[in-house]
Parts: C-alpha cells; sequence; structure tokens
C-alpha cells in the first residue's frame, strides 16, 4: 500500500496504542484506591460505604433530608444523649442527667475535657447556645418544633446545664437523640452548610460534590478513638451503579441496599449480607378527611383486601417485616398488630356494600419511587378484586408529589415511607396529610408525652392499637435495614433506630 | 446575533422552570414542614417576588457571571458550575477524540471498499452501533470490563490532579461508552462524503495520472471530504453534551449532567437555569467554531468573504 495511508495507519496504531498503554499501566494498582492496604493495627485503615441520596449540602439545621444526619450526626456532631441498637436513651456528652419529680426540670453533668474541632472546649454555654439556636429563625427545617417546649436553658457552671420545660415531655429527651440535639460551636456555625464542625469523633476531610464525602479520625476527641481511620461516603443516584460498584470493588459496603432483588448475587463467602429494622413504616395513606375514605367501614375495606405478604414480596423481594400499626419492632411500645385486620376479601366486599360504596373510583396518588411504584400496582389489582377502582398517578417526587398530596391533600389514597424515628405522634396531628382527627388519640398522645416510663409505654400501645383498629392508614411493611459489606468489616448496626449511620463501632480485620 | 439568541434563551428558560410545578421552598423543607415555615423559606429565596423581578434580577447578574445562589447547596452557583463543566469537557472531548479516531480510518476503508465485503461489513457494523443507545454501552462496558474482568472502575470520578493514573483509568468506560456511539454515527458520514467525493472529475484525473485510490482521496480529496465531516462534528459536540448526561448517570460522575439533572429533581431553579444557559452559550461557540474551520479547510470561502 501507498506511503500516505500507512502514515495514517500508523497514526491510529500509536494513538491506539497510547490508550492502551494507558489503560493497562492501571491495571496492577488497587481498584479500591489502597483500601486497608497495610493491614496494620488500625493506624490507616480505611473503609468506603455507598449510598443512594447525596446530602444537598451539609447544613441540617436549614435543609432536610435524611442523608445529611446519616452522614454528620453521631460521626461529627454529638449531641447530650444518643440511642443505642435497643432503643434506649444513652449518655454521650452528658455524663449523666437528673429529672425533676413533676418532669420538667433537667440537670445535665457534662462530660469534662471534650473541645470542638475547631479547637474551642465544649461547654455549658454551649448547650444553651444550641438549644436557643433551635428555637431561633436560624434554624428552619420543620423538625424545629420539637424544641417549642423548651421554656429555658441555663448554664449553671462549665459542665453543668439546666434545661427547663414548659410542661413535662418524654419526647423532648428522644428528639435530643437526634440533630435538634446536636451540639454546635459558637465560634462554628458561619458556614454549615460547607463546613461542619462537631465534637465527634470524625471530622470532615474532603467533599467532592456529586461524589464523595470523606471523613477522618478526630485526633483529639474525648473518648476512644474509632476503628478506622478514613471512612469514606459515596453517593450513587443509579442503584444498580452502586450494586456495581460493590461487586466491582469499588465499595466495601453498601450501607442501604435499594435494589433488594439484587441480593441473591451476594449471598457468598465474599460479601456478608445484614438484615435488620429501621424506622421506616411504608404507609398506604388514607385520606381520612374527605368522602370516600372519611368512612371508617371502607378504610376497613381495603385493608381486609390487602395481602401484605404479596406486596412484601413484589416491592421489596420479601425483605422486610410485617406491621400492623406505625411502631417498628425496635421501640418500646412495640406490639404486634398484624391479625387484626387479615387478609380476607369477602370480608372487604361486605363492609364495602355495608357502607353502600360498591362503586368507588379513589384517587391513588403516589410518588415515582420504585417501592411505591411496585407496592400500587400489586395494592391496585387486589382492591380490583373486591370491586374497588383506583385512577393510579405516579407524581415525580419530592416536587410534585409534596405539592399535591402532602400539602394541598388533593388525593384519596397514596404510598410513601415515614423514616422519622417515633413518628406515631403525627397521627394526633389533624392537619396532618392524613387528616386523621381522632380527639381519644390526641389526648392519650399528650398524656403519653408527660407520663412516667411505664405508663407512657402502655398509652402508646394503646394508640398505636386505635389508630390500627380504626383503620386510620394501612401499614404495607416496615423498610429493613440492609447492608452488604466486604467479610472483613464488623460492627455494623444490626438495626437502623437513629438518624444516623453510626461509625463509632466498625472495625475491620 | 449571539446576543439575541442568548437573549431568547434565558427568557425560554426561566419561563418553563416557572411553570414548572413544584414548589422549591417546600422541597427544601420536606415532609414535616408546617405552610409557615414554607413561606419563610420563599422569602429566604425570593420566590414570593413578581416573576418580572425575579427574571430581571437572575438576568442581570449574567453578563458578570453571577449566576445567584443555589437554594439547596446554599453555595454561589458559577463556581459550582465551572467545576462541572470541567468534568463534562474532560468527558465529552476524550469522546469526541475516541470518536474520530475509530470513525475517520473506518468510513474511509468502507468508502474505497464500498463494492468489497469487507467494505459492507465495516458499513453494517456502524449501523449496529448506531442502534446501541449510550446508556446501554456503558452497562455492558461495566458489566464486562468492571464487574466481570475487574479491569476498570464501575464509576465515580477521581480530577487529574489527585491522582492522574485513577483519573485516566476511571475516564476509559464512560468515554468509550460516549465515543463508540458517535463513531459509529460519525463513520456514516464519513463513508458517503468520502464516496461523494471519490465520484468527482478531479478524483478519476488524478487516478488516470496514476495515483492508487487512498493516495488520491488523501492527497486531492481529504479536504473536500472534511466540510460535512466537520459539520457533523460540530453537531455531534451538541449531542455528546446531551449523551453526557446519561452517561454521567450511568458512571456516576459529578458533571454537568449531573448537577441538572439532581437540580430538576431539587427544584433549584436558578441553577437549573445557570446550567442551560451554559449548554446554549457551549452549543453557539460550538457553531461558530466550525463557520471559522470551514474557511481554514477551504480556500475558496476566504475570496468569498
Amino acid at each position: 500500500m501507498d506511503r500516505p495511508f500507512s502514515r495514517v495507519t500508523a497514526l491510529a496504531t500509536a494513538v491506539l496504542l497510547s490508550l492502551a498503554a494507558a489503560c493497562g499501566a492501571g491495571q496492577t494498582a488497587d481498584p479500591q484506591g489502597g483500601n486497608g492496604a497495610d493491614g496494620g493495627e488500625q493506624e490507616g485503615t480505611e473503609l468506603t460505604v455507598g449510598f443512594a441520596a447525596e446530602p444537598a449540602n451539609l447544613d441540617f439545621t436549614t435543609t432536610d433530608g435524611a442523608a445529611i444526619p446519616e452522614a454528620l450526626l453521631v460521626n461529627v456532631y454529638e449531641g447530650l444523649v444518643k440511642i443505642n441498637q435497643d432503643g434506649e436513651i444513652v449518655p454521650l456528652l452528658a455524663e449523666s442527667w437528673e429529672i425533676s419529680d413533676d418532669r420538667t426540670v433537667y440537670d445535665f453533668r457534662l462530660r469534662e475535657g471534650v473541645q470542638f474541632t475547631n479547637g474551642e472546649p465544649f461547654t455549658a454555654e454551649d448547650v444553651k447556645f444550641s438549644i436557643e439556636r433551635v428555637q431561633s429563625d436560624d434554624w428552619t427545617v420543620s423538625l424545629k418544633a420539637a424544641m417549642d417546649v423548651v421554656e429555658s436553658v441555663e448554664a449553671v457552671d462549665d459542665h453543668h446545664a439546666r434545661v427547663t420545660l414548659s410542661e413535662p415531655s418524654n419526647r423532648w429527651l428522644f428528639q435530643m437523640t437526634t440533630r435538634i440535639g446536636a451540639m454546635f460551636s459558637r465560634e462554628g456555625v458561619d458556614d454549615l452548610a460547607n463546613e461542619p464542625i462537631g465534637t465527634g469523633p470524625y471530622m470532615l476531610d474532603d467533599w467532592v460534590r456529586g461524589d464523595r464525602i470523606v471523613l477522618e479520625r478526630n485526633p483529639d476527641y474525648w473518648g476512644d478513638a474509632p476503628g478506622i481511620q478514613t471512612v469514606t461516603f459515596r453517593y450513587f443516584n443509579d442503584a444498580s451503579a452502586l450494586t456495581n460498584a460493590m461487586l466491582s470493588g469499588g465499595v466495601d459496603v453498601i450501607g442501604t441496599v435499594q435494589e433488594p432483588e439484587t441480593l441473591e448475587q451476594f449471598e457468598s463467602d465474599e460479601y456478608q449480607v445484614i438484615q435488620g429494622t429501621t424506622n421506616g413504616e411504608v404507609v398506604l395513606s388514607f385520606n381520612n378527611g374527605r368522602e370516600p375514605l372519611s368512612d371508617v367501614r371502607v378504610r376497613q375495606a381495603i385493608k381486609h383486601a390487602i395481602d401484605h405478604e404479596a406486596v412484601l414480596e413484589t416491592a421489596w423481594a420479601g425483605r422486610g417485616e410485617l406491621i400492623g400499626s406505625m411502631v417498628p419492632p425496635h421501640d418500646p411500645w412495640y406490639e404486634d398488630l398484624t391479625g387484626v385486620y387479615d387478609h380476607d376479601p369477602d370480608r372487604a366486599r361486605e363492609l364495602l356494600e355495608e357502607a353502600d360504596a360498591t362503586d368507588l373510583q379513589l384517587a391513588f396518588r403516589i410518588p415515582n419511587l420504585p417501592y411505591a411504584v411496585s407496592s400500587a400496582q400489586v395494592v391496585q389489582s387486589q382492591l380490583e378484586e373486591v370491586g374497588i377502582r383506583t385512577k393510579l398517578d405516579v407524581l415525580e417526587f419530592p416536587a410534585r408529589w409534596l405539592e399535591v398530596v402532602f400539602t394541598n391533600h388533593n388525593y384519596d389514597m397514596s404510598i410513601i415511607a415515614h423514616v422519622e424515628p417515633r413518628d406515631i405522634v403525627t397521627f394526633g396531628d389533624p392537619d396532618y396529610y392524613w387528616q386523621y382527627d381522632n380527639p381519644e388519640v390526641q389526648q392519650m398522645l399528650d398524656e403519653a408525652d408527660s407520663a412516667q416510663e411505664g405508663r407512657r409505654d402502655e398509652l402508646m400501645r394503646d394508640v398505636a392499637r386505635t389508630i390500627a383498629e380504626d383503620a386510620a392508614a394501612d401499614w404495607l411493611f416496615l423498610l429493613p435495614n440492609l447492608i452488604v459489606a466486604a467479610p472483613d468489616v464488623d460492627g455494623l448496626p444490626t438495626n437502623r433506630v437513629g438518624e444516623a449511620f453510626d461509625l463509632t463501632e466498625l472495625t475491620r480485620g | 446575533m449571539f446576543l439575541v439568541s442568548l437573549l431568547l434563551a434565558s427568557i425560554a428558560v426561566f419561563a418553563f422552570m416557572s411553570v414548572l410545578p413544584g414548589d422549591p421552598a417546600q422541597v427544601a423543607l420536606g415532609v414535616q414542614a408546617d405552610p409557615e415555615a414554607v413561606a419563610q423559606m420563599r422569602a429566604r429565596f425570593g420566590t414570593d417576588r413578581p416573576l418580572v423581578v425575579q427574571y430581571l434580577d437572575w438576568v442581570g447578574g449574567l453578563p458578570t457571571g453571577d449566576f445567584g445562589t443555589s437554594y439547596v447547596t446554599q453555595a454561589v452557583i458559577g463556581p459550582q458550575i465551572v467545576d462541572r463543566f470541567l468534568v463534562t469537557l474532560w468527558l465529552v472531548a476524550t469522546g469526541m477524540v475516541i470518536a474520530v479516531v475509530i470513525a475517520v480510518p473506518v468510513g474511509v476503508v468502507a468508502a474505497v471498499r464500498h463494492r468489497e465485503p469487507s467494505g459492507a461489513l465495516l458499513s453494517g457494523a456502524s449501523q449496529v452501533g448506531i442502534a446501541i443507545p449510550n446508556f446501554l454501552a456503558g452497562m455492558l462496558l461495566i458489566a464486562v470490563f468492571a464487574v466481570h474482568w475487574r479491569v476498570f472502575p464501575a464509576g465515580g470520578w477521581t480530577p487529574p490532579v489527585d491522582d492522574p493514573q485513577r483519573f485516566l483509568r476511571g475516564l476509559v468506560l464512560p468515554a468509550v461508552s460516549l465515543g463508540l456511539v458517535q463513531a459509529a454515527v460519525l463513520a456514516r458520514y464519513v463513508r458517503s462524503a468520502v464516496l461523494d467525493v471519490l465520484r468527482q472529475d478531479f478524483i478519476r484525473t488524478a487516478r488516470a495520472k496514476g495515483l492508487g485510490p487512498y493516495r488520491a482521496l488523501v492527497r486531492h480529496g481529504m479536504r473536500n471530504a472534511a466540510i460535512p465531516v466537520v459539520t457533523v462534528l460540530g453537531l455531534q459536540l451538541a449531542t455528546l453534551l446531551i449523551g453526557a448526561v446519561v452517561v454521567e448517570r450511568v458512571f456516576v460522575i459529578p458533571g454537568l449532567g449531573s448537577l441538572l439533572l439532581d437540580g430538576v429533581a431539587n427544584r433549584d431553579l436558578l441553577l437549573v437555569q445557570g446550567v442551560v444557559m451554559v449548554l446554549v452559550v457551549a452549543v453557539l461557540l460550538v457553531n461558530y467554531l466550525v463557520d471559522l474551520l470551514y474557511v481554514v479547510i477551504d480556500p475558496r470561502l476566504r475570496r468569498g468573504q
């Protein structure tokens, strides 16, 4: 062949070869970027955890969403108290506390020798500052309402903070384990969206938006140093990308499995799969405030028409637990209420006839989230069998769903996971989007909030049973805590009881 | 002309984002929000002002590069877009290079041998390539090279300054999945452009003088064939920018595409508007460059000016 063409060929070959060389050169490198490469005691250990949703920014005081506290709470920010695996409230920055006889005054003894990562010492003044800041306009997330019950905070001395409530509230101390209880430095709140400053065992090292957050062990931590030196949270908008990353060694842990049907490929010695409970109740919500679901018999008919096993099987590959009310099994007042409404299509038809509602057409408006769509299809066909027709509208989440269903209450039924801990209290709010207005429930919730523990649990059990019997909603299933991890990772949480993905117990070895 | 296009684009983008249902304040506050807090947030975002005021406020900042502050990340938008755009540019540029490097030889050979089986095979292969969407190519590449052989990472992004080797390894699969599909499209155009040129009188004359087919093409035909190919390349650059949106999703790359998608989901209006404006400018610039290239390639156009 003539010379000019060989020149073209040569050029093309050269480019291809250099490309191949560049790729080939990388082959020897550790695909995980040297994870735990030294295999030493604790120094230099690394762990990469994959999650689905990335925090929009790092400021949970003004931006809602589970992803921010998931990464930062307990790990970077600490509260006076935290919640353990059994759902109990245990000391963290407070060594101990005393509650007055009328249950309105809390005296916290603070841990000494604690400092923020900006070098400032942690004192009772910071407790006062942090709690009062939640009540100010600086905090905008709606969770802040849980702090309304605080009347005053007093720094008695450096290590003694006194909080006075306007009325007794069990809920308040529990809420102090969530993000609103996080302790901030008075000098460290200028740029919360980018620069979190807390007292926790980890501090922010690097944040590549759209990709990862890197946490580094805090060298001046007051407590035992955590087992892993560097933890990288990586974020995958696409669930199968996360699965692929686990299969190809790009992450060591899938923090929350989003595609449970993919779990089979992880059931080998190369991986460990952990399954526990979360606070995520997948609720088939009813609009109790308008016809036809304002009629209890119609709501009961729907509950009898649904085969919950089948829903769980289709929507979440059978992983998860069936619950009969708004209470996950790790809450102290849990009671198995799955038997209150069994799958009984005949009974459903009877109830519909009694209610004179044989020609129903319901607006079934759901968010475009995978579990909601697949659950809705099963629910739809099961309702069809008892003669309830539904018009399924899939709305973009969050924007459209929040507007149509949550804010304007323009729906009959919806499906969404309610993931906040102890969110059964929403049934005491008649303005909440399920429009459930039951004075008896409201009164029991109020009373439970000020009662001693034993009495509280009794009342909460009654609330759970009442809303179940009254068919205020249907509980399709409880989202499981599903984790896939490399076999050498220890200390992963079986149950996700709080908002944080707690890194403090993790080790590799 | 350039400015008029930009102005029209800004009005279109703004109008579209304003009619999009969903309230940014409500999205930021989530499922526990009460109406009062939402109203407060709206005031903070400035979305409670009349639309005309919002538009003028936004568009007034654009000439100085002030895109405003994101509702969601609470960070200034300009630098964010620059960061993400650089990532996308790497991807698109590498994809383009791969496309050209594959498409030109394949197209030329397919044209010169268009009567032989090997030529038909090449143009058949490119036909198949066109039919594969680039996200599917990406998923196939991941399944083979990341999950099965573990040669390349399944996704993620390392900035070149942090670690050049990891950067390159991470770039290979997404760039190839972008480039392969474009190569298939481009090869078809190269083939038909070269075929056109081969039928011209001056090529026949060159062959008559005794030049071989490739030599005649390279010496007399390449410049002529290049004009339609460059036009297509310009169009393809715009397609690649859009294709990158999808490929970035598959490979979890923090480029302009993922920024755009997240922005839309969160109703981060200013951010979305900013990204779209940058894309508009980029496409206009590419078109302008293509016009300039014509003159470089074809001396006859110079005289016309």
